[in-house]
């Protein structure tokens, strides 16, 4: 009897430690790789914004321009004529003080900095010192928003044909390799060596300069057609360009290399194995070939998708295309700090996620794969 | 080594690859001519220069070889001054110390549009009394035009559309159009002009020389821009330049992230993990925000940028790469065979370890050349290029500031564009059949 009683207690109590042991290092796996991840990200950000308050100088730029504009103001205003210069002066030292307290630029550069890292790590971007919204408000959070939709057009229209067209074709041509269209693409893959921006200037050139036919650069026409088909139409007559030159610059490679890893797959053995069985072609490239490059897949796709906040900076610059790219270079020329950080922390919050859920994504995808081990 | 040999004679097998290398060569000999034939400090000058070094260009004028394409031929300029003799000159005696000069230049003008100035330069020098100056131009059809009578100083500019008086005389809106053309059907003159300068001294020690320039529609092997600068000058010296930053970039990253990456996978422990956390938080880092922040707010010089891309392009996505790699190659037998007779970690990292790789990090550096030339032009594009150097990049910004594609300048862009073009696909052409070389995993694929 107490044998039999023995014998289920003990297999429960291995079953149990088994369960405990996998749970438990896959729980002190998840909260080590967050606790990494988190600390790459405040480092990142921080290293951000020390550059881009550049060890204080922005500050002394700021309180120049502070002083220009109290001593303006001051000096423009009839009220204030009549007073003595030495009060005047005084006046003007007592709103630059003010002004200055208001800015915070009172407490100390390093002090700031910590306190502008926490609140940026809270995602309070605050407010913006000189770029504002097309609808006026200088929340860093309403002038990222207001450009997201721009950004997400142009590069998600681009981006998603670029990733789709060149998967699907690169497994045609992993099929067909060495005839005419696989020797076209790989002689032509070297073009993605120059940015999209470049191929920009030459489609403008084309398209807007000599066929006038597209226009120069801009998101809308100028003023915006009211009716809301002409709006559509209007957009993405100003999209063709810049999406049309994201295109083509990433195109021939992008198909070139997941040929490449396709036909390396493909020359495993057990796909050879899977051709000697008879199966079907289709079955063979879903099943054989798509399968264990799916990790490597939705790799590119993830960062794909996270890339897109950053944007196409030169080619929005390039196309006046309003996305947030082009913001971030206009808040860099302004001396704009909290924009700059808060693309800077969205997108490593972004990333740090991206990165995190992508080890149990490959778990799901790869029965070899084993989160923690 | 003879492998190595060996491979590099596969080159030969890829015909785009010997195109790379013939272009490379060929830019490489161009650096060369322009560093010797414009040396640094005088390209500076003339780069940075204003009218007074370029006042005899033209504005955005095309390079003269569109004559051979367009059917219309643009006027094509020139300079001659009676200083080196172009401009004869014949010098008078008269009375009282008095003496007139005459000065004549003739020239072909059979080109189907109008030049757009014609300037003359006087120089002389005079105690009190001011020599005086007398301007005509005959034409091909026999008629003289009294262009101007005027006293001059000692440094004096006529310019010919700028000339009221002559305007009125006329009868015309644009001076210029109206000298190159008859004056009953309106159309454009072709022939022989001469242009007579008549200048007179009243002192016997007065000298007198003129300079005259004529600015045609196109110029010289390039054309000009905004600022009469002639632009073999930047295209030049834009060659040196990019391929400085792009092989000096390339090199640098790629063998620091080699060298880093062999160095973390000897040691492994926490010099390893510590190059992977900072890989990791590199990634989170904008680059193109950086370098952009670095270029507004502290410095433009192309060795700070330069400097700034290879420290934020060592700690990449390759590294890890490379440490896949090296973690094999740390288990091989040559590298127990080392350790066993006593090697040091470093005889081994630099002896063993990085040699294997060397098959590897050619290809890969020769691919990175391209992005780090394009970078260098982007950066000039957004207007964050060095603010000496005349570089391809920095004409693309003045193109597109003058509005270059709006106007139909053309040649102003894509002369820029076709070296930055060939620059990146010579280099890109050559990586890519080195990487087919040397992967054995790509050889047949």
């Amino acid at each position: 009897m107490s044998v039999t009683t023995r014998v289920p207690s003990e297999n429960l109590v291995v079953k149990k430690n088994f369960l405990n042991s996998s749970f438990m290092r896959m729980a002190r796996y998840v909260i080590v790789r967050l606790l990494t991840l988190f600390t790459t990200v405040v480092i990142g950000v921080y290293l951000t914004i020390l550059i881009a308050n550049m060890g204080g100088f922005v500050d002394e730029i700021i309180r120049g321009q502070i002083r220009d504009g109290v001593t303006q103001s001051i000096a423009g205003n009839p009220t204030y004529q009549q007073m003595d210069p030495d009060t005047r002066r005084q006046l003007i030292e007592e709103r630059i003080a003010l002004e200055e307290k208001r800015r915070g630029l009172d407490t100390p550069i390093a002090i700031r900095n910590f306190r502008y890292l926490a609140n940026a790590l809270q995602l309070d971007l605050g407010r913006a010192i000189n770029l504002t919204s097309d609808s006026g408000s200088k929340q860093v959070r309403l002038i990222l928003l207001e450009r997201l939709p721009a950004t997400l057009l142009l590069m998600g229209t681009s981006q998603l044909f670029l990733f789709f067209s060149s998967v699907f074709i690169a497994l045609n041509l992993s099929r067909h390799y060495g005839n005419f269209w696989d020797k076209l693409i790989i002689a032509l893959s070297p073009s993605s060596a120059v940015p999209p921006w470049f191929y920009g200037i030459f489609l403008i050139l084309i398209f807007a300069s000599g066929l006038k036919i597209l226009p120069f650069g801009g998101m809308v026409d100028s003023p915006p057609p009211a009716n809301r088909f002409d709006y559509a139409v209007s957009v993405l007559k100003h999209l063709a360009l810049p999406g049309l030159s994201l295109i083509i610059s990433s195109f021939f490679l992008s198909v070139y290399n997941y040929r490449t890893f396709f036909l390396i797959y493909s020359s495993e053995d057990y796909v050879d194995m899977a051709r000697a069985k008879g199966l079907h072609s289709k079955d063979i490239e879903r099943r054989y070939i798509l399968r264990p490059t799916l990790p490597n897949i939705i790799t590119n796709f993830s960062l794909l998708l996270i890339g897109l906040w950053t944007g196409a900076l030169f080619t929005e610059t390039v196309f006046l295309w309003p996305g947030l790219g082009r913001t971030l270079f206009q808040a860099i020329g302004l001396y704009d700090t909290p924009i700059i950080v808060g693309s800077t922390v969205i997108y490593a919050y972004l990333l740090a996620m991206t990165v995190f859920l992508l080890n149990f994504v490959y778990a799901l995808v790869d029965p070899r794969v084993k989160i923690g081990e | 080594m003879n492998n190595l040999k060996a491979s590099f004679q596969k080159i030969l097998m890829y015909p785009s690859a010997i195109v790379g290398v013939v272009a490379i060569l060929i830019l490489v000999a161009v650096s060369i001519y322009t560093m010797i034939t414009i040396p640094y400090p005088e390209a500076i000058r003339l780069w940075r220069g204003g009218e007074d070094v370029w006042y005899q260009n033209p504005k955005f004028a095309q390079p003269a070889w569109v004559n051979w394409f367009s059917s219309k031929k643009y006027s094509e300029s020139f300079a001659v001054s009676s200083a080196d003799g172009e401009f004869s000159k014949v010098a008078t005696p008269g009375k009282d110390g008095a003496t007139t000069y005459e000065m004549m230049h003739e020239f072909d003008f059979n080109y189907d549009m109008f030049p757009q100035d014609m300037i003359l330069y006087l120089k002389s020098s005079f105690e009190v009394k001011q020599p005086f100056v007398s301007i005509e131009l005959i034409t091909p059809d026999e008629r003289t035009i009294r262009i101007a009578s005027f006293v001059i100083t000692d440094k004096y500019t006529y310019r010919f559309s700028q000339d009221e008086k002559l305007r009125i005389k006329l009868r015309t809106e644009e001076i210029i159009p109206a000298l190159f053309s008859n004056p009953e059907t309106g159309e454009i003159l072709k022939g022989k002009y001469k242009l007579i300068v008549t200048g007179t001294t009243f002192e016997p020690e007065s000298t007198m020389d003129a300079e005259f320039v004529f600015h045609g529609q196109v110029f010289g092997l390039a054309g000009t821009d905004h600022a009469r600068r002639d632009l073999t000058l930047p295209l030049l010296w834009g060659a040196p330049v990019a391929l400085a930053f792009g092989l000096m970039a390339a090199i640098g990253t790629t063998v620091l992230t080699m060298i880093i990456a062999a160095v973390g996978t000897w040691y492994s422990g926490w010099v390893d993990e510590l190059i992977q956390r900072i890989t990791e938080i590199n990634l989170v880092l904008p680059f193109f925000a950086l370098l952009i922040m670095i270029g507004t707010f502290y410095s433009r010089s192309i060795w700070v940028i330069l400097t700034a891309t290879i420290l934020l392009s060592i700690f990449t996505g390759a590294i890890l790469g490379y440490r896949a790699i090296f973690l094999q190659v740390k288990e091989s037998m040559y590298i127990e065979a080392a350790r066993a007779y006593g090697a040091s970690n470093w005889r081994i990292i630099f002896r063993y370890l990085i040699p294997r790789m060397i098959p590897l990090l050619i290809p890969s550096l020769v691919q990175a050349v391209p992005a780090f030339v394009f970078l260098e032009a982007s950066l000039a594009v957004i207007g964050l290029g060095d603010p000496v150097l005349p570089t391809w990049g920095k004409i693309i910004q003045d193109a597109q500031s003058n509005g270059a594609l709006y106007k139909g300048y053309y040649y102003w862009i894509l002369e820029p564009a076709f070296f930055l073009m060939l620059t990146g696909l010579a280099f890109a052409v050559l990586g890519f059949a080195l990487d087919r070389i040397f992967n054995p995993r790509l050889r047949d694929v």
